[in-house]
């Protein structure tokens, strides 16, 4: 089951949809792992749009590339990582005019940094349509070092820089495109509750 | 140089900051726009604003005082001069008549501080700007406003003829490769689907205009793709004249007959009860106004309200909306 329904929390929690065709010159989609099904899912509800779309699809293991590359999208690639999708998507946004729409679905991680990247290139992110799908593990960034760890899927967790035992919580920024990890036993260290899986 | 001006004391809402002036120039540009300038009576300095603020200026004819907002389009940066420019309207309640015809150089009278309710978006790569007709004015301060920091900005303006283009010398000389004129009664005419097909990402759009031609634009770019956060109009209603009719006011315990030229808000304000304002053109939501008991049919005209929020009976928006029937009571 790809799909997670997130609980309601603080305003600062980025919240998803689910994405619809809407009109546009061209089409952006990117998407990880089992983020391929809502692909899949809006193509079967227009499949028009493929003709102009531009599919980057970063599979992590998953096995949905064929089922993509069967919708004949106008343009198809295959990535092992977001780092090494990051160029090809930068160089499709510098050249991208208005009319571009962007749909992006997968993990929070992938989703958050692909936003970051469509901001940096003058795209509203309020125009941007995302929909959650697989993990609900998360990129956090620690606030006393600041490095970033990746798909973290327990609370608290040791922060993979610094080590400090860090809160996960649901403060995020847009920016850093992370949410934020607070050491958890500042004041009397080592008094770490056992961790437990997010939203287990 | 003038000091700036020492903080009041907090205001109960930004419209209702006053400044005094003077009338400084009159500048008519051709047949039906003139400019007006206005220079502070207490010899300190304006606030400077952000292009797209307008200001409401206050106009005592007879008995009637009238606030009606314009754009500023001086520089936004120009502290010593505030300037307006007003097309004359024959068949409007009068306010630009009253400027154009009654008011002369050296008159004092009122204007808001700055409220900007159609600002530039400063994260945009490129800002690509639509007027019609007067609707080039809160262009003319954010040009000059993009100017001062070397923006990226293309304007598109349409004017009836040669004659009636305000400001278009001035641009011209300026600014030739970034202003693009096109007259009516030379058939010319802006190829709208053309110029938002291509537009570098991060493009915001601007329009200023008629109502048709705000539209237009809002209209072709959703359906072109634009996402509605690029997307920025700047529509003032006027209020309309209408049949007069009565209203009480609860908490002030005053009532008032509503005249056929005069706005709600403009009746309410003449009892001396103050409510807040920004725009007093229906698009802000300021003068939100809760309705307390009715018999009769609400003419809303405003931009703000949801159409349940109409229907329902219990909103009005005084600056531009009128009532017709029997009984009104509003909180105020």
């Amino acid at each position: 089951m790809s799909v997670f329904k997130f609980p309601e929390s603080i305003r600062s929690r980025p919240v998803y949809g689910i994405l619809e065709p809407r009109p546009g010159r061209s089409h952006l989609m990117i998407a990880d792992c089992e983020g391929a099904e809502a692909i899949l899912d809006l193509a079967a509800q227009a499949s028009d749009l493929m003709a102009n779309t531009h599919i980057i699809f970063i599979p992590n293991g998953t096995l949905f590339g064929p089922k993509l590359q069967e919708l004949n999208p106008a343009q198809y690639y295959e990535g092992p990582s977001f780092a090494a999708a990051l160029s090809r998507i930068q160089r499709v946004l510098s050249d991208a005019v208005m009319g571009l729409q962007i749909y992006l679905t997968g993990t929070e991680g992938m989703m958050g940094q692909a936003q970051n990247e469509a901001m940096q290139a003058g795209y509203d992110y309020t125009a941007i349509q995302t929909e959650h799908r697989g993990s609900v593990a998360r990129r956090m960034q620690c606030v006393h070092c600041k490095g970033i760890t990746e798909d973290v899927i327990i609370d608290p967790f040791e922060c993979s820089h610094c080590g400090l035992n860090l809160f996960v919580r649901d403060h995020y920024s847009r920016r850093i495109a992370a949410f934020q990890g607070v050491c958890i036993d500042a004041e009397d260290p080592g008094n770490v509750p056992a961790s437990v899986e997010l939203y287990s | 140089m003038t000091a700036p001006a020492p903080n009041s004391t907090a205001p109960k809402s930004i419209g209702a900051e006053k400044i005094k002036v003077i009338v400084s120039a009159i500048v008519p540009l051709n047949n039906l726009v003139t400019r007006f300038e206005f220079k502070r009576i207490d010899g300190y300095q304006f606030p400077t604003f952000s292009g797209g603020a307008h200001t409401v200026v206050e106009m005592q004819d007879g008995d009637l005082k009238r606030s009606n907002p314009y754009s500023l389009m001086s520089d936004p940066a120009e502290t010593e001069t505030y300037a307006i420019s007003v097309r004359r309207d024959d068949q409007g309640r009068g306010g630009s008549l009253f400027l154009h015809q009654k008011v002369q150089v050296g008159a004092t009278m009122t204007l808001s501080s700055p409220v900007n309710l159609f600002s530039l978006d400063l994260r945009a790569r490129k800002h690509l700007f639509v007027a019609g007709g007067i609707g080039i004015t809160p262009f003319m301060a954010q040009i000059k406003q993009l100017d001062a920091v070397h923006g990226n900005w293309e304007l598109h303006y349409s004017c009836r003829s040669p004659e009636l283009g305000s400001y278009v010398d001035e641009l011209c000389a300026k600014h030739a490769h970034s202003v693009n004129i096109y007259y009516d009664d030379k058939k010319q005419s802006i190829d709208l689907e053309n110029l938002l097909d291509g537009q570098p990402i991060g493009t915001h759009l601007y329009v200023c205009g008629p109502k048709g031609m705000i539209d237009w634009v809002r209209r072709s770019a959703a359906s072109a793709g634009w996402p509605d956060a690029h997307v920025h109009h700047e529509e003032f209603l006027a209020p309309q004249p209408g049949k007069p009719f009565a209203v009480r006011l609860a908490k002030s315990g005053l009532s008032v007959e509503v005249g056929e030229h005069e706005s709600l808000l403009e009746a309410i304000e003449r009892l001396g009860v103050e409510p807040p304002y920004l725009c007093r053109g229906g698009a802000c939501g300021q003068c939100e106004t809760d309705v307390l008991e009715s018999e009769g049919i609400f003419i809303h005209r405003d931009h703000w309200l949801e159409d349940d929020e109409k229907s329902s009976g219990i909103k009005i928006m005084p600056c531009v909306s009128r009532f017709d029937g029997k009984i009104l009571v509003l909180d105020r």
